[in-house]
């Protein structure tokens, strides 16, 4: 784990360990600390069209060091479950706490990095001073900067196009640039959105592979949109399955491969059996319906 | 065609920079044949009357010839215009009140100051608009109200009303003219501060970024290409009211006083010359406007 001398990180393992024991005293449950708890939250839009329910009665316990992965067809509201935990969305029902205290708070105390289907890097800036943004906004000072940002572009294999427009770079390299980015200030928790949801199959294999590794070193939790079963279990602790109208989870399913797994893990019985669990749980929330 | 440019290697722009010039050359050309035919056409009655009263005999020749280069033409032949402008700007030395070059400065000076006054007028409002819901509901009406306007019923007001407190020349004008110019700034820049992707102000959210700071990082930046795109439209409607606020108040100096005068003379070249110096300026102030425009783009890193 990446621990460098910014005045935050002194902060930070005591903030989630004060959450933690809250947690565990509200609850009275399990021991290991709680990233993300959710009980009974639901969430209506209100549309032209009327009222759309994207969450319905919604419980969810994510442990720290947990790869979660919300799976299901669109409009299952796993992204908005995602915006919900980021603080983007508010629950119309229920409650939920990020870190033990709510999302509102986790965000302002930047407890998290997230990261869009779309890399939304700011064009006009160089790939390094797009990952040195949010530390911009943070207020690290200029060597903090440039030190976390080379060593962030360094663990997505990125160093060298440092100087480089957002424009010169493939998607997938701009993706990258965007875990970079999410990384650079050190969040205890990565929310990500169908992040190589845009690019070919190759690409999606190798950034899973890299996410993996890049997870087992900084002990991150994971939050990890998805509409790939293959993708889902490969990367998971838990697969959380999702149905919707209204958007729901049907299943979570433990996912308990090595934290070192390999591509290959996927022509394994086991494997297949989770994939097949899952596909069982899409089925049942009538997610192949026409 | 290209068998000596294989032999040869030719400087590489040469053929893309004739191949890029030629529609120009030919559409200026078509311009100034059409300016001679409608010189003809619009002059000819004036040069037969002319003759018939002298009771000379004339030719067809004759009159194409005196249509031409008439004193007092319905429309001046671009040559005419031409020399008219040649010797009102390099005859007299550049600060005397027949010099077309003083009168330009004071066109000039009076627009890039309106042109200032109204492009950071124009910008504040849009950063107001962007910012505050109720003041995009109360004011834009206002703004929208205040372009319909005639400016020639105003900028005497505005020249009177200056006047009467000690204030004349060049700040007036300005004001007419940033009255007119502030418009595409402010419509420009509500559009182009609103810009930014939903995803890139959700990013913006996650790092709990203050409203400063999104307006610094992403809003500004986001509004450049908007920015200048309004700059040049209103750069020269500044131009226009500068030259608008000389016409009703009798100004003695500037574009405008030339065109008055020019047509209280019947000196239709001297107002044909001054159009021309008009457009000159125009041309040059949009020039240096698209070189800023270019340079900031290639520092923000466009792809061109």
């Amino acid at each position: 784990m990446d621990v460098g001398p910014s005045p935050e990180l002194l902060v930070k393992p005591a903030e989630p360990a004060a959450g933690k024991l809250s947690a565990a005293d509200a609850h009275g449950t399990r021991a290991p600390a709680l990233t993300v708890d959710a009980s009974g939250v639901s969430l209506t839009f209100h549309t032209r069209d009327g009222e759309v329910q994207a969450l319905a009665n919604v419980d969810l316990q994510i442990s720290d060091g947990d790869f979660v992965s919300f799976i299901g067809p669109s409009g299952c509201g796993k992204t908005t479950l995602l915006r919900v935990i980021a603080d983007l969305e508010h629950p119309t029902e229920g409650t939920i706490m990020v870190n033990g205290v709510t999302p509102e708070e986790a965000r302002l105390r930047r407890q998290y990095g997230y990261i869009f289907q779309a890399p939304a890097l700011y064009p006009w800036r160089t790939i390094e001073r797009n990952v040195m943004l949010p530390l911009e906004i943070m207020g690290f000072d200029a060597r903090e900067r440039r030190e976390r940002t080379q060593r962030y572009l360094k663990l997505v294999n990125l160093s060298g196009f440092e100087r480089k427009f957002p424009w010169q770079l493939s998607g997938g390299m701009q993706q990258r640039a965007s875990i970079a980015r999410a990384l650079s200030f050190d969040p205890a928790l990565l929310l990500m959105d169908e992040p190589f949801g845009a690019l070919d199959e190759i690409v999606r294999d190798h950034l899973n592979e890299q996410l993996l590794r890049l997870w087992e070193e900084t002990g991150k939790t994971v939050v990890f949109v998805t509409h790939s079963i293959p993708e889902a279990v490969f990367l998971s602790t838990k697969i959380v399955v999702m149905s919707p109208r209204p958007g729901r989870i049907i299943d979570i399913i433990p996912c308990d491969f090595p934290r070192d797994r390999t591509l290959e893990i996927r022509e394994t019985p086991e494997f297949i059996k989770v994939a097949q669990r899952v596909r069982a749980g899409l089925r049942s929330g009538h997610s192949y319906d026409e | 065609m290209t068998s000596s440019a294989l032999v040869l290697p030719r400087p590489a722009w040469r053929p893309a920079f004739i191949a890029e010039r030629t529609p120009i050359v030919v559409v200026v050309a078509i311009i100034i044949a059409l300016w001679y035919l409608a010189a003809i056409l619009m002059n000819a009655a004036q040069v037969r009357d002319a003759f018939e009263r002298d009771e000379v005999k004339y030719t067809l020749s004759d009159v194409i010839a005196g249509t031409l280069s008439a004193e007092r033409p319905v429309v001046p032949a671009p040559h005419q215009v031409l020399e008219n402008l040649v010797e009102s700007v390099f005859d007299y030395p550049p600060d005397s009140p027949r010099s077309l070059l003083y009168h330009s400065w004071v066109t000039l000076s009076a627009t890039v100051v309106g042109f200032a006054i109204g492009a950071l007028f124009g910008i504040v409002l849009a950063v107001l608009i962007v910012h505050m819901r109720t003041l995009q509901k109360s004011l834009l009406p206002w703004i929208i109200c205040s372009q319909m306007v005639p400016i020639l019923a105003i900028a005497p007001i505005v020249i009177v009303v200056f006047g009467a407190i000690g204030i004349r020349g060049l700040f007036p004008k300005s004001i007419i003219s940033a009255y007119l110019c502030f418009f595409p700034v402010t419509i420009g820049m509500v559009k182009g501060l609103s810009s930014p992707d939903p995803i890139q102000l959700d990013l913006m959210r996650t790092w709990s970024a203050s409203k400063v700071q999104v307006f610094a990082k992403l809003r500004w930046p986001s509004s450049i290409p908007f920015l200048f795109a309004s700059l040049k439209v209103s750069v020269t409607i500044s131009l226009v009211g500068a030259i608008v606020a000389e016409l009703p108040t009798g100004a003695q100096a500037g574009i405008g006083a030339r065109l008055l005068t020019g047509s209280y003379y019947g000196q239709t070249v001297q107002i044909w010359a001054a159009l021309v110096a008009a457009a000159i300026i125009a041309t040059v102030l949009i020039a240096i406007i698209d070189a800023v425009a270019r340079l900031t783009a290639w520092r923000m890193g466009a792809s061109a």
